[in-house]
């Protein structure tokens, strides 16, 4: 039989939000997807834990964050280094840790990255709307208590406990497997959409020129600001928004359409980023550099392949 | 029609566009596509948002390369009949308030016609209309098309609250709102019906492909069928 355990939130900070792969079927119904911005990292909490790899984790946007644990637990962190201490120690994110009873877990600042994932062996325990613990405060669907509510100061996170469990073989990320955060950002993009739309000149800037990350981001859209694309297809109808879609509104300033994206939008698009570049992108704060280049759908799709074999497998 | 085309939407995606124009009767050939894509992917569909004029297929990379789902697709359009009106999408019967405190557009559009505003509601309720999306909300039915004399600009302004129920002209398209939400759709009337519920099966009223004849209805039918007749609050300047 399992019990619950369960942390403490003593300060909920800016942002963190409960997130499993995210919501399908749906779509056709105007319902967003959700799920972790950051699929890479939230896969390597998960698979150090040797959870499968849709098990619920916590986001935890910028930082701010304290929790205190009332049982026992084994966790990982992975992703963005939001300078996180256990009881005032510091702890570097890609690893497997213990905490213990009073045990305080603590986020301050982005360091390198914008979001961290925090996973608990059998995954975070949340209520389940349409298939999906996913946290979509927008549709108030999810999160550790429902409604699409994020976590406030007070709430407790649960977790089944269970027997203790055979983790893989690796207490850490190896460091080939981290994603550097520090770096100019290079985003994978499959041309698609109206690219063929956009002149020649915005075409070659869109692929050369260096972007920025914008201050207006969201799990809805990152946008970008550069050189002014031009697009000569403006009035167009709405259709259906891929993860990853690169849209490009009047004026000229890509907005990269991510996790809680809308269904359905008329802006015409330059492409579509692939999976590791939204990853990627997920860990840029507002100012970070951002380089496009373009890439085929084959290799993108046996670059993600290969990823998932990078994960310990029990 | 045009010669349906399959574009490139990412590594586990495609958009496939059957006009470049709103066009009826191209609803009957992306239901039918939706069906016959539904079968032949089976398990290996994820998502499929139609549109207007496209479809957005999207299919599990673990089970089908790009070059495998690309070739499904292409061989679903070969095959391809368009469904006719009678197996094209079921009819759906919207029981609305037409009245101008729950619709304030209404003497806007009657105005500038020279017409009643009952007109105006007679005209919304004659035609009948195709859901062609549903997105901005969960719910929210891109519905088409209008009358050529109802077709009304989006407002300057958006109003900060459109009431739940509120049924909405933006040029030739209608909607209703399913959910208290900021909008700049010209509001005509109002349904009693609850459009979204994540908690009941099937979720929305409509969904794409669907017919919908709106029915007028009295303030007191509205009221009984659970409708609230509260007016709208207009902004103090």
């Amino acid at each position: 039989m399992s019990r619950a355990g369960a942390l403490r939130v003593e300060q909920a900070g800016p942002l963190a939000l409960l997130q499993d792969a995210g919501r399908f079927g749906v779509r056709h119904l105007g319902m967003t997807q959700g799920g972790p911005m950051d699929w890479y990292a939230a896969g390597w909490a998960n698979a150090l834990l040797g959870n499968a790899q849709v098990a619920p984790v916590l986001e935890i946007t910028i930082g701010g964050l304290s929790l205190v644990a009332e049982t026992s637990t084994t966790l990982s962190l992975t992703g963005a280094d939001l300078g996180a201490t256990v009881n005032g120690q510091p702890l570097t994110p890609w690893q497997r840790f213990e905490l213990h009873p009073g045990d305080r877990l603590a986020f301050d600042l982005p360091r390198a990255g914008m979001r961290a994932y925090l996973g608990i062996p059998g995954g975070w325990q949340g209520e389940t709307s349409l298939g999906s613990v996913a946290c979509v405060t927008r549709e108030g669907l999810g999160g550790h208590k429902g409604g699409g509510r994020p976590l406030e100061s007070g709430d407790r996170l649960a977790f089944p406990q269970q027997e203790p469990g055979r983790f893989p073989a690796e207490t850490h990320v190896p460091n080939a497997q981290r994603m550097d955060y520090q770096q100019p950002a290079r985003l994978g993009l499959i041309p698609g959409g109206q690219a063929a739309r956009f002149d020649g000149y915005s075409l070659y800037q869109a692929f050369n020129r260096q972007w920025t990350v914008d201050t207006r981001t969201d799990r809805m859209g990152i946008r970008l600001t550069g050189p002014e694309l031009v697009c000569r297809h403006t009035a167009m109808i709405s259709e259906g928004i891929p993860a990853g879609a690169v849209q490009v509104p009047a004026d000229g300033q890509p907005i990269c359409l991510m996790n809680d994206r809308q269904t359905i939008g008329g802006y015409p698009r330059l492409g579509t980023l692939t999976p590791l570049a939204r990853a990627r992108l997920a860990q840029c704060p507002a100012g970070h550099p951002v380089h496009l280049r373009a890439c085929g759908t084959g290799s993108a799709q046996r670059e993600w392949r290969h990823l998932f074999f990078l994960w310990p497998h029990q | 029609m045009m010669t349906p085309r399959v574009e490139n939407a990412g590594i586990d995606a495609w958009v496939v566009r059957f006009s470049d124009r709103i066009d009826p009767a191209s609803r009957n050939w992306i239901t039918a596509f939706c069906r016959d894509c539904r079968a032949v992917l089976g398990d290996a569909l994820v998502e499929m948002v139609p549109s207007y004029t496209t479809v957005l297929v999207q299919y599990d990379p673990w089970q089908l390369t790009d070059t495998v789902s690309r070739r499904l697709l292409e061989s679903v359009l070969e095959r391809l009949e368009p469904s006719s009106e009678d197996t094209g999408g079921r009819l759906i019967k919207l029981p609305v308030w037409y009245d101008v405190s729950v619709g304030p557009e209404l003497s806007l559009i009657a105005e500038r016609n020279g017409w009643s505003p009952q007109r105006v509601a007679a005209a919304h309720a004659a035609t009948q209309y195709q859901v062609f999306a549903l997105g901005f909300v969960p719910g929210f039915a891109f519905m088409g098309l209008v009358d050529p004399a109802l077709a009304t600009p989006r407002l300057a302004t958006p109003r900060q609250q459109v009431p739940r129920g509120s049924i909405a002209i933006a040029e030739r398209q209608t909607s209703a709102y399913p959910q208290v939400t900021p909008g700049g759709w010209n509001l005509i009337g109002r349904t009693p019906l609850t459009l979204f519920d994540a908690t009941r099966e099937p979720m929305t009223v409509l969904e794409p492909g669907d017919r919908v004849r709106f029915v007028p209805i009295s303030r007191q039918r509205f009221i009984e069928l659970g409708g609230d007749p509260t007016p709208v609050a207009e902004a103090t300047p």
